[in-house]
């Protein structure tokens, strides 16, 4: 009996201890958040390590997939367990507003001249420039796409298409491909008549339509023919071309780009140390490593200068490539995504 | 010992005290933060109070007057806590889109302006010479909501008050909510109709064989999720290893779509939750005396019958616990029907998802989770009702 008693208590407390122990705030080593794959390879070894190495103190690092229902959930927990982050655009915008970030010391970055306007924000600073673009199999299409209207012509090119699921980037595709000018996009999607103009043209192409979800998804739908064409993320393009010997092309005209942006998340107990590391990630001699790796545009102006031109040609931040590109607009999404993920939803069900 | 005393019974308590601690941590406390979410409404009224009183002005036709117009600039200049105006944007642009620019618009202008009572709110931004901007504030004064659940069933109030259904072609909830107990109630029949003949097998058989039939359906347990349907676009897509067999036997002349729609759903989620099927069908079978089969045939029953009357009924217990197993994890599935699904294979899930972390529409996620509670415990007691199981409550 004594024992089984014994045993009641020491359940009881170690229950208690051991919910305590992980609600409880530990000292804990600068964690920083990315995209993972790849792309987080790379940072690893130009941004964590060397970190690590010049501060003699340890970088964990982990990866996420994106959404401000996960930052608020872990500011609104009082101390996160994560320092700095890298958000797309309608996080950085969302969560700026909401209070979830701690403002940057823009003279550890070097001043606000030093990186792409749209690079620059109270909250956050850009880490690089990404683009969503139609990529195909040059080996298998002589004569590729050049536009949206060819995405959309499945007489030219017949076969299956594919498109992220979701009304981001698909609305504006199909705007595009309706023959909006890429500067009035926006425009027109702001009015309810642009909405349906382009869910209707979105009505034309959905029967050849194959959806993807994760980034690694549209290369293999690519690369196994069940699609003869997709949206994809640019530095996965250039990545799958190199990593396989693929011959992937990209369609720069009407492609749409974005910046994630680093932010340190609010009451982070290694604020400090945070705010040093964004610094040292956005130093033109640190940033100017990653094209090397992954082909991403960098927002400091220094940096995207000193790219090797052989380099420079994959990146979304070539000016040749910019011409006739679109920028995302944050804005319009964080206003607009829940109505539009609703509508979409019921579009697709139709 | 005749009576356990008072102390006694504390001990006991303390043993299981572990267990509640438990429960209510994650699973009490996790559900009522689910439905109060979606039913408490008071992120607009803890930053705009002076608004929400002077909204009793307003007979909300045309524009508010201009005491409310002045108190919401007050309430706007005054409001320190950036992330309560996060939850209260967050709130009304879930309403009307447009909020999000909008508010950080004004709050801007009202903490510059010089003198709040002729401050001029349309002049800022012309969406609030729009009535309907105005009406989002002031249904979002009361403390407590129904839109959310509302919403959840593809209904809203109209600006009278009364329940109606959503426009056509904006809403598509309730055909997913439907769709998901579709897609899980097919996974469910499927894994029975493959997991009783195979834990069947796997309790007839010994050693070495057995080892290898349970190894066999544990194997995708200890996968992960994300390989195993990579697995099945390898298998299946088009020039895949099945298309291709089949064709070179020349069963079929072009490849069969067996990916990106319900089949492919169907096939992916089977595989995924068969084990748990087979295991609880296995652990109640390999109790069943092996004597009785061929005693149910000395008396002169036929395997068929045997089966029918002798075996089957012993195995009931295990194939109701599995397919109730099989169902219930079913609905939660999203993932899966994301990567292998085509356009109308989304569950409900994915839209909960969306709403949680997507947007941190708290409420809206919970409203839904809670539907989809609702429905499954009312699933749950008819399915006791007709299983007249001694083991489940609600069974008669």
């Amino acid at each position: 009996m004594r024992s089984v008693r014994t045993l009641a208590l020491v359940g009881c407390l170690s229950a208690v201890v051991g919910v305590w122990g992980s609600i409880g705030a530990q000292a804990r080593d600068l964690t920083v958040v990315s995209w993972g794959g790849n792309y987080q390879d790379a940072q690893r070894k130009i941004y964590f390590e060397p970190f690590a190495k010049k501060t003699g103190k340890p970088v964990l690092d982990e990866s996420w997939d994106g959404g401000i229902g996960v930052i608020a959930a872990k500011v609104k927990a009082g101390v996160p367990n994560w320092d700095v982050v890298q958000v797309e655009a309608e996080e950085l915008t969302l969560g700026c507003a909401d209070g979830f970030y701690e403002k940057l010391d823009w003279d550890k970055l070097g001043g606000k001249d030093k990186f792409l306007p749209a690079a620059v924000n109270d909250c956050g600073v850009g880490a690089i420039v990404w683009s969503t673009a139609i990529a195909y199999d040059g080996d298998k299409l002589k004569e590729g796409p050049t536009s949206w209207a060819d995405f959309w012509d499945v007489q030219k090119f017949p076969g299956k298409r594919s498109l992220r699921r979701g009304p981001k980037y698909s609305l504006e595709f199909a705007l595009m491909a309706d023959g909006v000018p890429p500067a009035e996009v926006y425009k027109v999607l702001s009015t309810p008549e642009g909405v349906d103009r382009a869910f209707k043209k979105l009505d034309e192409l959905k029967p050849h339509i194959v959806w993807w979800e994760s980034g690694a998804q549209p290369l293999q739908l690519l690369a196994s023919g069940e699609v003869v064409m997709t949206t994809a993320y640019n530095g996965r393009i250039a990545g799958i071309n190199k990593s396989e010997g693929k011959n992937f092309k990209i369609v720069w005209p009407g492609s749409i780009y974005a910046i994630d942006s680093w932010v340190i998340l609010k009451n982070s107990p290694n604020k400090d140390a945070a705010m040093d590391f964004i610094a040292f990630a956005s130093q033109p001699e640190n940033q100017v490593k990653l094209p090397e790796y992954v082909a991403y545009g960098l927002p400091n102006k220094e940096a995207a200068n000193a790219v090797p031109a052989a380099l420079q040609a994959d990146l979304p931040t070539a000016p040749e490539n910019l011409a006739g590109a679109l920028a995302l607009d944050a804005d319009f999404w964080v206003d607009n995504i829940e109505e539009l993920n609703k509508r979409f939803n019921a579009w697709l069900a139709q | 010992m005749s009576r356990p005393s008072i102390r006694d019974r504390a001990w006991a308590a303390a043993l299981v005290a572990p267990l509640v601690l438990f429960l209510v941590l994650f699973f009490v406390w996790p559900l009522w933060t689910m439905v109060t979410a979606s039913v408490v409404d008071d992120a607009v009224t803890k930053v705009l109070p002076r608004t929400a009183a002077a909204m009793a002005q307003w007979d909300g036709n045309d524009l508010p007057p201009p005491a409310v117009q002045t108190a919401f600039a007050e309430d706007l200049r005054s409001a320190e806590d950036q992330q309560a105006l996060g939850e209260a944007v967050r709130r009304l642009n879930s309403a009307v889109s447009g909020f999000r620019t909008l508010l950080s618009r004004t709050v801007t202008a009202a903490r510059e302006a010089a003198d709040l009572a002729s401050l001029d709110l349309a002049a800022i931004d012309r969406r609030w010479s729009d009535p309907r901007f105005w009406r989002a504030i002031r249904d979002a004064v009361p403390p407590y909501t129904d839109r959310n659940l509302l919403a959840a069933l593809d209904l809203k109030r109209d600006a009278s008050g009364n329940i109606t259904a959503e426009d056509p072609g904006t809403a598509a909830n309730r055909v997913i909510m439907l769709r998901t107990f579709v897609i899980a109630g097919t996974v469910t029949l499927v894994c029975a109709l493959i997991g009783l003949p195979y834990a069947m097998l796997a309790a007839s058989a010994s050693g070495l064989v057995r080892a290898l039939l349970l190894l066999a359906v544990l194997l995708p347990l200890w996968t992960s999720l994300l390989v195993r349907t990579a697995a099945w676009f390898i298998l299946l897509q088009q020039e895949g290893l099945i298309n291709d067999a089949l064709m070179a036997i020349g069963l079929i002349d072009g490849p069969l779509p067996l990916i990106f729609n319900r089949l492919g759903v169907i096939i992916a989620m089977t595989h995924v939750l068969l084990p748990f099927m087979v295991l609880p069908i296995y652990s109640v079978l390999i109790a069943v005396p092996r004597n009785l089969m061929p005693a149910a045939a000395s008396l002169g029953a036929g395997p068929l019958r045997a089966f029918w009357r002798v075996l089957l009924p012993l195995a009931m217990p295990g194939l109701m616990s599995g397919c109730l197993l099989v169902f219930m994890v079913a609905i939660g599935y999203y993932i899966t029907p994301a990567l292998v699904g085509g356009a109308n294979d989304q569950m409900i899930s994915s839209v909960i998802a969306f709403y949680a972390l997507g947007t941190a529409n708290w409420g809206m996620a919970g409203a839904l989770g809670l539907i989809l509670l609702a429905v499954t415990l009312l699933l749950y007691v008819v399915y006791g009702r007709l299983s007249r199981s001694p083991q489940l409550p609600g069974g008669a």
